[in-house]
C-alpha cells in the first residue's frame, strides 16, 4: 500500500493470479515485508493482540447466537443452557465475556501508548480518529452484549444507559421511546439490542480494515517519535514483528486464560446472575469496570443534561485532540515537563475509574468532613471525581495546546537509528558488519 | 456467638476502613476451606450427596432450581456420577431419585393436569405454580430460585453458609418485625429499625426466611454428624455444584490449556531472541 | 525480502549457528500455534452436536387402544413422525405374500413387526429417499405413498417402486403391556 511493491510470484499459479487479482501480492506488501521501525517496544504489541481479540469476539459470538434465544421468557435460561448443556458451552460463554474485558483492557494500553509517544500526530490523524471510532463501536458493542443475557444488571443497566437520551432537551423523550420500541426496556428492546450486536461487530472489523490502511500509508510511529529516514531504520513485518507480537500475544493468552478458566465471573457482577425483574432495582448498580471512569464523569455533574454532555463530551475530546496539541515534538520520551502531566493523566483515568465503581456520597477517607460545596461533601467520592474530571479536560483543552508552545523539549534525535548506534552495549557486531546497510 | 460475630464484624469494620462506618456495618462474613477452593480444587462428592439431601428435604418446599434436571445428579462431578453409566440418564440410581418426585404433566390423553413421577429427563419441579402463589404462601416474600444463587451472591457459598448459621437473637433496641428474622450475614441497613447509638448499628439484616436448618433435622446417610453447621456446609457446596457444575471440566481444560500456553510462550521467546539476535534496536 | 532488510542481518537464516537447533526453535514455535488453534476448533465444531438436554429427551409411551383396526396414527417423536398402524388381517397376508418378491431391501414381515404382534407395525414416518413424509393408504401396494418423489411402500412399510433405498426404518420399542409401547 505504500511505495513499491518487492513480491515476486514464484510459480506459475501465482503469476496467473497476480494479473487478475493481486491478492497474494497485497498481502505479502501489508503483512510479510511492509517495512516497520526497528525500535517498536512492546507497547507497540497490543496492535496485534487486538486483532485477535477481535477475532476471538467474532467467532465466540457467532457461536453463542447460534444458541442464545433473544426473548425476555428465554434469554436467561437459554444462556444458562450454553453454560450447562451445549458442547463446550461453559468455555465458549466464558471466553466471549471475559473477551470483552480483555479486549477493552488491550485497547485502553493501546491508547495510552498512543497518548505517550504522540501517534495521533500529523500525518496520523485520520488513523488516530478511526481508532476513536474503533473505540466507540466497541463500548457500544459492549454495553447491548451486556444487556443480552438478560440479568439484573443487564435490564438495569439498559435502563440507565438508555435514560441518558432523555436528558436531551424536546426530542430526549421521542429517542428513548424509539430505542425502546415501547415504553420501558422490554422485549422489543432485547430483540433489536441481539441483532445490533450481531451487526456492530462486523462494522468494527469494518473500521479496521481502514484502520490498517491509513496505518500502512505514513507508516508505524515509533519510541522516538522521529521519521523513518532510511531503510536502515526498518525491519520487515516478518518475521520480525509476527515473532515479537506472537510472543506477546502468548502472553496475554495466559491472562486472558487465567479469568476464562480460574475466575470468570470476577470481573462480572454477581447481580447479573439474578433474572432481570423491571420491578426492584439492584442496590448498587455499576456499569462493566471499561465503562466505569465515564460513569464517575457522568455522576460528577449535578445536573442530568449536563452529566450526559460531559460524558460524550469526554470521548468527543479525543477525536480533536490531534489540533489540541501543538507540539511539534510527537514522543513524549523528549518532553519531561508533559510527560510529568501524561503521567498524572494516566492517574487522574484511574482514579475516575476508581470513583465510578463507588458510592458518591461514601467519603474518601476517614470521616464525611460536613463541608458541603455544591450539595456533595468534599471528602466524598463525587468530589474526588470532580477533581480528576477537571483534570480529565485540562489535559486536552489547556495543557497539551499551552504546553507545546511554552516547554523547552529535550534535544531529539536525528534518526531511528542514531540513538541505537550511539549505546555501545546494544550494538552486536553483526549489525555493523553487513555492507548494504550503509546504503 | 453473637458477641462473637459481632466482635468479628467490629474487627472487620476496623480493617476495611471508615466508609462503612459513617452508612453502615457491613453484614458478617465467613469463609470455609471448600474442597472446590483454588486451581486444582474439585466438589466432594460425599459432600454433595449430603448437601442434595438438606436441599431436597428442607429448601425444596419453598425455594424452586428450574434450571436442574435430575439427570445433572448424574453428570460428571455431579453428586451420584458413575462411571458405570456415563449417560446420566441411565444411571439406576438417579432414576430411583427422580421417581420418588412427582412432576406435573399433562395427560396426552385426557388433556387434564396430571401428576407422575420423574424421569432423570425432566426438571426439578417448582413447589409453587407460579409467583403470586409462592408469595401468598410466604408471607409475601418471594423464596428466590436457587438454580444459580451460588453465582448470584457476593461470596457465593461463603454467603450462603454464613446466611444459614447467621440467624440470631435480635439484640435489645432492634425492631424485627413481624415475619422478620434477624440474620447478622443478611445483606441490608438496620439503621432505620435501630434505637441504641447510632454509631453502634448492629450488622446484617432482616429476612423473612425463618431459619431453616436445625440440628438433627436431616439425617445423612453417611452417617457424618448432623449439625447445623454442617448441614450449611453441605448444602452450600451442592448449590457451588449447581450454579457451576461444569467446574472441574473447567479447571482440568484450564491446566492443559495453562501448560500449553507456557511451553508456547516459552518456545516463541527463544524464537524471538533468535530472530532479533542481530538487529541493535 | 532481502533488500527491504537494512540496517539488520538481512536473512535469519544466514547466520553460522547451528543451523537444527534454530529451525526447531521456529518450527517448534509455528507448531504450536497451529496446534493451538486446532484444540480450539473442536469445541467450537462440537458445540453444534445434540446438547445434553436435546440427548436427554425422554422416551415416549403410547396407548395402543387409540388406534381402530385399520388405522394409524402418527405421533411426533425425536421431532420426527412415527407411524403406528394397526393392521387387517388381510393386510398382513397381503404383506407376507410378498416377502419373496422382488425386494430392493429385502426383508420379511416377520422381521419388521415384534414376535406375536403382526398387526402393530411402528415405522419411522420419513420417506428414505429425501425425508418427506409419506401419506399413508397410498401407492400401488397400498401402504404409503411419498408425495414428494413417488415413492412406493407396501403394507410392510417396504420400498417397492420409486427413488427411495431402503424401507421405512423400524424404531426401538417395547411393549410395556398388550396396549402399550414404549418407543426409544
Amino acid at each position: 500500500m505504500s511505495g513499491h511493491s518487492t513480491y515476486e510470484p514464484k510459480t506459475g499459479i501465482e503469476r496467473w493470479l497476480d494479473t487478475r487479482l493481486p491478492i497474494v501480492r497485497f498481502a505479502y506488501d501489508t503483512a510479510l515485508s511492509f517495512p516497520t521501525p526497528k525500535n517498536l517496544n512492546y507497547w507497540w504489541t497490543f496492535g496485534g493482540i487486538l486483532a485477535l481479540m477481535l477475532g476471538i469476539q467474532l467467532v465466540t459470538g457467532i457461536v453463542l447466537a447460534m444458541h442464545y434465544v433473544p426473548h425476555v421468557d428465554y434469554a436467561f435460561a437459554s444462556v444458562e443452557r450454553i453454560m450447562r448443556d451445549v458442547n463446550y458451552g461453559w468455555l465458549i460463554r466464558y471466553m466471549h465475556a471475559n473477551g470483552a474485558s480483555m479486549f477493552f483492557l488491550a485497547v485502553y494500553i493501546h491508547m495510552i501508548r498512543n497518548l505517550y509517544y504522540g501517534s495521533y500526530k500529523a500525518p496520523r490523524e485520520v488513523l488516530w480518529i478511526l481508532g476513536c471510532l474503533i473505540y466507540l463501536a466497541m463500548m457500544a458493542t459492549a454495553f447491548i452484549g451486556y444487556v443480552l443475557p438478560w440479568g439484573q444488571m443487564s435490564f438495569h443497566g439498559a435502563v440507565v444507559i438508555t435514560n441518558l437520551f432523555g436528558a436531551l432537551p424536546i426530542i430526549g423523550t421521542p429517542i428513548t421511546t424509539w430505542l425502546w420500541g415501547g415504553f420501558a426496556v422490554d422485549n422489543p428492546t432485547l430483540n433489536r439490542f441481539f441483532s445490533l450486536h450481531y451487526l456492530l461487530p462486523f462494522v468494527i472489523a469494518g473500521l479496521v480494515v481502514l484502520h490498517i490502511w491509513a496505518l500502512h500509508v505514513p507508516g508505524n510511529n515509533n519510541p522516538t517519535g522521529v521519521n523513518v529516514k532510511s531503510e536502515n531504520d526498518t525491519v520487515p513485518f516478518h518475521p520480525y514483528y509476527t515473532v515479537k507480537d506472537g510472543f506477546a500475544i502468548a502472553v496475554f493468552l495466559l491472562l486472558y486464560a487465567s479469568f476464562v478458566f480460574y475466575n470468570p465471573n470476577v470481573l462480572g457482577h454477581a447481580d447479573n446472575y439474578i433474572p432481570a425483574n423491571p420491578l426492584v432495582t439492584p442496590a448498587h448498580i455499576v456499569p462493566e469496570w471499561y465503562f466505569l471512569p465515564f460513569y464517575a464523569i457522568l455522576r460528577a455533574v449535578p445536573d442530568k443534561l449536563g452529566g450526559v454532555l460531559l460524558m460524550f463530551g469526554a470521548i468527543a475530546t479525543l477525536f480533536v485532540l490531534p489540533w489540541l496539541d501543538t507540539s511539534k515534538v510527537r514522543s513524549m520520551r523528549y518532553r519531561p515537563t508533559a510527560r510529568l502531566y501524561f503521567f498524572i493523566f494516566v492517574l487522574a483515568a484511574l482514579v475516575l475509574g476508581y470513583c465510578g465503581g463507588q458510592l458518591p456520597d461514601d467519603p474518601v477517607i476517614a470521616q464525611p468532613s460536613g463541608l458541603l460545596l455544591l450539595d456533595a461533601d468534599i471528602n466524598s467520592f463525587v468530589w474526588l471525581s470532580r477533581i480528576a474530571t477537571l483534570y480529565f479536560f485540562a489535559y486536552f483543552w489547556i495543557i497539551l495546546p499551552v504546553l507545546g508552545l511554552t516547554e523547552k523539549p529535550l534535544p531529539v534525535p536525528e534518526s531511528i537509528s542514531e540513538p541505537v548506534l550511539s549505546h555501545p552495549a546494544t550494538t552486536p557486531a553483526g549489525a555493523v558488519a553487513s555492507p548494504e546497510k550503509r546504503g | 456467638m453473637l458477641r462473637k460475630g459481632i466482635a468479628l464484624a467490629a474487627l472487620g469494620l476496623a480493617f476495611l476502613g471508615s466508609p462503612a462506618l459513617a452508612a453502615h456495618p457491613k453484614p458478617v462474613e465467613r469463609e470455609v476451606a471448600w474442597s472446590f477452593d483454588g486451581p486444582f480444587g474439585k466438589f466432594d462428592t460425599a459432600q454433595l450427596q449430603r448437601g442434595y439431601k438438606v436441599y431436597r428435604e428442607v429448601c425444596a418446599a419453598c425455594h424452586s432450581m428450574h434450571l436442574l434436571s435430575f439427570r445433572n445428579l448424574g453428570e460428571k462431578g455431579g453428586p451420584f456420577y458413575d462411571p458405570e453409566y456415563k449417560n446420566p440418564n441411565d444411571n439406576p440410581y438417579v432414576k430411583s431419585l427422580a421417581k420418588d418426585i412427582q412432576v406435573p404433566d399433562i395427560d396426552s390423553d385426557t388433556g387434564d393436569a396430571i401428576q407422575r413421577p420423574a424421569t432423570p429427563a425432566d426438571r426439578f419441579p417448582s413447589p409453587f405454580p407460579n409467583e403470586p402463589a409462592a408469595r401468598a404462601s410466604n408471607g409475601g416474600a418471594l423464596p428466590p430460585d436457587l438454580s444459580v444463587i451460588a453465582k448470584a451472591r457476593e461470596g457465593g457459598p461463603n454467603y450462603i453458609y454464613a446466611l444459614m448459621t447467621g440467624y440470631r437473637n435480635p439484640p435489645a433496641g432492634l425492631t424485627v418485625g413481624v415475619g422478620q428474622h434477624y440474620n447478622v450475614s443478611m445483606t441490608g441497613d438496620l439503621t432505620s429499625a435501630w434505637k441504641g447509638d447510632h454509631h453502634k448499628v448492629p450488622p446484617g439484616g432482616v429476612v423473612a426466611m425463618p431459619p431453616p436448618l436445625a440440628d438433627g433435622k436431616v439425617t445423612f446417610d453417611d452417617g457424618s454428624p448432623s449439625t447445623v453447621d454442617q448441614q450449611a456446609k453441605d448444602v452450600a457446596a451442592f448449590l457451588y455444584w449447581a450454579a457451576e457444575p461444569k467446574m472441574m471440566e473447567r479447571k482440568q481444560f484450564g491446566l492443559g490449556a495453562m501448560i500449553y500456553l507456557l511451553i508456547f510462550t516459552v518456545l516463541l521467546y527463544f524464537s524471538y531472541r533468535r530472530i532479533w539476535r542481530n538487529v541493535a534496536h | 525480502m532481502a533488500d527491504t532488510v537494512v540496517g539488520a542481518t538481512p536473512d535469519p537464516h544466514a547466520s553460522g549457528d547451528d543451523p537444527s537447533r534454530r529451525d526447531f526453535i521456529h518450527i517448534a514455535a509455528g507448531a504450536a500455534a497451529v496446534g493451538a488453534a486446532a484444540a480450539l476448533v473442536w469445541p467450537l465444531v462440537d458445540q453444534m452436536n445434540p446438547a445434553s438436554d436435546t440427548l436427554a429427551l425422554a422416551s415416549i409411551e403410547f396407548d395402543l387402544g387409540k388406534v381402530e383396526p385399520g388405522q394409524q396414527v402418527v405421533v411426533k417423536w425425536r421431532g420426527k413422525p412415527l407411524f403406528v398402524r394397526n393392521r387387517m388381517p388381510e393386510q398382513i397376508a397381503a404383506a407376507v405374500k410378498d416377502d419373496h418378491a422382488d425386494l430392493r431391501d429385502p426383508a420379511t414381515d416377520e422381521s419388521r413387526h415384534k414376535p406375536g404382534k403382526p398387526e402393530w407395525l411402528v415405522l419411522i414416518g420419513t420417506c428414505t429417499h429425501l425425508g418427506c413424509v409419506p401419506t399413508v393408504g397410498g401407492g400401488d401396494y397400498g401402504g404409503w405413498f411419498c408425495p414428494c418423489h413417488g415413492s412406493h411402500y407396501d403394507l410392510s412399510g417396504r420400498i417397492r417402486k420409486g427413488p427411495a433405498p431402503k424401507n421405512l426404518v423400524v424404531p426401538d420399542y417395547a411393549f410395556l403391556s398388550d396396549t402399550k409401547i414404549k418407543v426409544g
